[in-house]
């Protein structure tokens, strides 16, 4: 055998990079434990809904689906991103795992996508187990005659799921350790993103466009019908104090997140070239 | 070409001009810290440069990563593999990386797993090894495509003895494929049994390249002669050491270090040296042992590296 091979391009390294992540993924105890999550929610609403009726909960399937996916995937979608893209990047860093890697004849580009979808897999596949419950659910309850805004939804969640998996790799590219980008992201998803939005739509009166979970509210709004309007509250906190609930338009929301993927994807990307294995 | 790397105010290399050619084993040599890694880390583009160029066949490293190392193997540090992986998925992700068909990728595995003599483990979880036994995988990885140039970082880092000595088997069957080998170590017995040219680095400065024969003929302070202490069973007499002993092939002195110890300078190769085992042992003096005592080349290391401090 002589070394006259030729070098695959680098999309197919990137397919090769995704592959064993993916394997890699599928034997970590974390892809279990994400699918244990989603599993259980699905159960409990299942068993919540099949206790207390239906009715309980929604008198359409536009409600029910509204009910079931609107309020909760984006919560199932930041746990994903987290948990798969947290660490994704630094990871490499922190364990030297990138060291096997990166010594070979392909682009760190290619690296960094290659997780990049890989995680993305992994994560849609957690998502479409619980969309399948959904669904099945739905169907139950109110026949095949699901609600077109039930389509929207699922794209404009899967675009937060992009946006969502664009930021964490971003923040796995700033930090060299994986416990620290994790937490960070956790700590923006779950609760800073939220009191910032509180913070900013209801004391300074700002629309908080600047904020992916903001973006986000076009999953759940779709389902509302009529869709929400930005509305004046007056005498909000028990006062005299004025409040604005905002609510994110549909190409307002596509917008934010996709700005959100570009630059987070750029940024995060422009980082892992520049990042050194010292 | 000019390579210089600064972190800070601390420079970990300066302005080193290196030009290595041909089918060769060198070894890079330099105390912790001297910019061993630092250099063998720019050619495979985990760091930049902060000034120079790092060119593998006439290919700038960093401007076209993928182009330059296509003919390379490397091993820098001891990286760490994915722990769920096995050692076949692992070089089927290096094979699928490089290119290899799918026959070839097969037959490779199967011949750099046994190179490293980890065939028993090759469907066994990374997560479990030892870390002697990853970097034995680490070594299968970086020789998997039968690469022209191999570049290796402490290759030996982490093996039992045993191991050691088959990593040294393999880069000396590299030799024999007609493969440049590009070595850092900071075992000088490793070096000098396999290396043909020594590059010596010392606070980021190239101290020295040239071949091993003329780094110890020039450097070791006494014209590259080895230094062998032998041991007796019976106390040995004046006379043995110095007509006997002393007029030997190669002997360039003796000394009576006691009764029962004798030291000898040397000049000549391994062969030679073998040669003067031989011709000692024939004599029939009641030899237990024949220790070399310290080598030309650890004379020539601590004469140069003395000399930057």
């Amino acid at each position: 055998m002589t070394e006259d091979h030729l070098l695959p391009s680098s999309v197919s390294q990137v397919g090769t990079v995704t592959k064993y992540e993916l394997l890699n993924y599928f034997r970590s105890r974390r892809f279990f434990v994400l699918l244990i999550i989603g599993l259980f929610i699905s159960a409990l609403l299942t068993g919540l809904v099949a206790y207390y009726g239906i009715s309980t909960f929604a008198s359409s399937a536009l409600g029910f689906y509204s009910f079931w996916w609107g309020s909760l995937i984006p919560l199932i979608i930041a746990i994903t991103g987290i948990f798969f893209g947290g660490d994704a990047i630094s990871g490499e860093f922190q364990n030297k795992t990138g060291y096997f890697l990166v010594a070979n004849p392909l682009r760190r580009s290619s690296i960094y996508i290659g997780k990049w979808v890989g995680s993305l897999i992994a994560s849609l596949i957690i998502f479409a187990v619980y969309a399948a419950i959904a669904v099945g659910n739905g169907i139950y309850y109110f026949g095949t005659n699901i609600p077109y805004q039930f389509g929207e939804s699922l794209i404009f969640s899967l675009l937060y799921l992009i946006a969502v998996l664009g930021f964490t790799f971003f923040f796995s590219s700033l930090f060299k350790s994986s416990s620290m980008s994790i937490l960070v992201t956790t700590i923006l998803f779950l609760f800073a993103f939220g009191i910032i939005q509180l913070v900013v739509s209801n004391f300074a009166q700002i629309e908080p466009w600047f904020i992916i979970t903001y973006g986000a509210g076009i999953i759940g709004n779709v389902l509302t019908d009529p869709y929400p309007t930005t509305q004046n509250v007056r005498g909000a906190f028990g006062g005299e104090r004025n409040a604005v609930v905002y609510a994110v338009t549909i190409p307002e929301g596509i917008a934010i997140l996709l700005v959100y993927f570009v630059v987070t994807a750029a940024l995060g990307l422009l980082l892992f070239e520049r990042r050194e294995f010292t | 070409m000019n390579l210089s790397k600064r972190y800070g105010s601390f420079t970990a290399l300066s302005n080193l001009n290196l030009k290595i050619e041909g089918s060769k084993c060198v070894g890079f040599l330099g105390p912790n810290g001297a910019g061993k890694t630092t250099t063998l880390k720019i050619f495979t583009d985990m760091i930049r440069a902060s000034e120079g160029k790092a060119l593998i066949n006439g290919i700038d490293v960093h401007e076209s990563k993928k182009k330059a190392l296509e003919s390379c193997g490397a091993l820098i540090e001891s990286p760490e593999i994915y722990p769920s992986l096995t050692p076949r998925e692992a070089l089927s992700m290096v094979a699928d990386l490089r290119g290899l068909s799918r026959e070839d990728k097969k037959e490779r595995i199967k011949e750099a797993v046994a190179e490293v003599k980890m065939e028993e483990w090759l469907d066994k979880k990374v997560g479990k090894f030892s870390k002697g036994m990853k970097q034995r995988i680490n070594v299968a990885a970086a020789l998997l495509s039968e690469p022209e140039i191999v570049m290796l970082d402490e290759p030996t880092t982490g093996l039992d003895p045993r191991g050691q000595s088959e990593v040294r088997d393999i880069v000396r069957s590299l030799k024999h494929k007609n493969r440049l080998i590009f070595m850092s170590s900071h075992l000088l017995n490793e070096v000098q049994e396999i290396c043909d040219e020594i590059a010596m680095i010392d606070h980021g400065k190239l101290i020295v390249y040239d071949t091993l024969a003329n780094v110890t003929r020039r450097f070791s302070g006494d014209g590259g002669t080895n230094d062998v202490q032998i041991e007796f069973l019976k106390d040995i007499d004046d006379q043995t050491v110095s007509r006997s002993i002393a007029t030997l092939p190669g002997v360039v002195t003796t000394e009576k270090v006691n009764s029962r110890n004798v030291r000898i300078k040397f000049s000549g190769t391994s062969e030679d040296q073998a040669r003067l085992l031989s011709d000692l042992a024939a004599m029939k003096i009641g030899m237990i042992s024949f220790r070399p005592s310290s080598s030309a080349l650890e004379d020539s290391y601590l004469n140069l590296i003395k000399d930057t401090l």
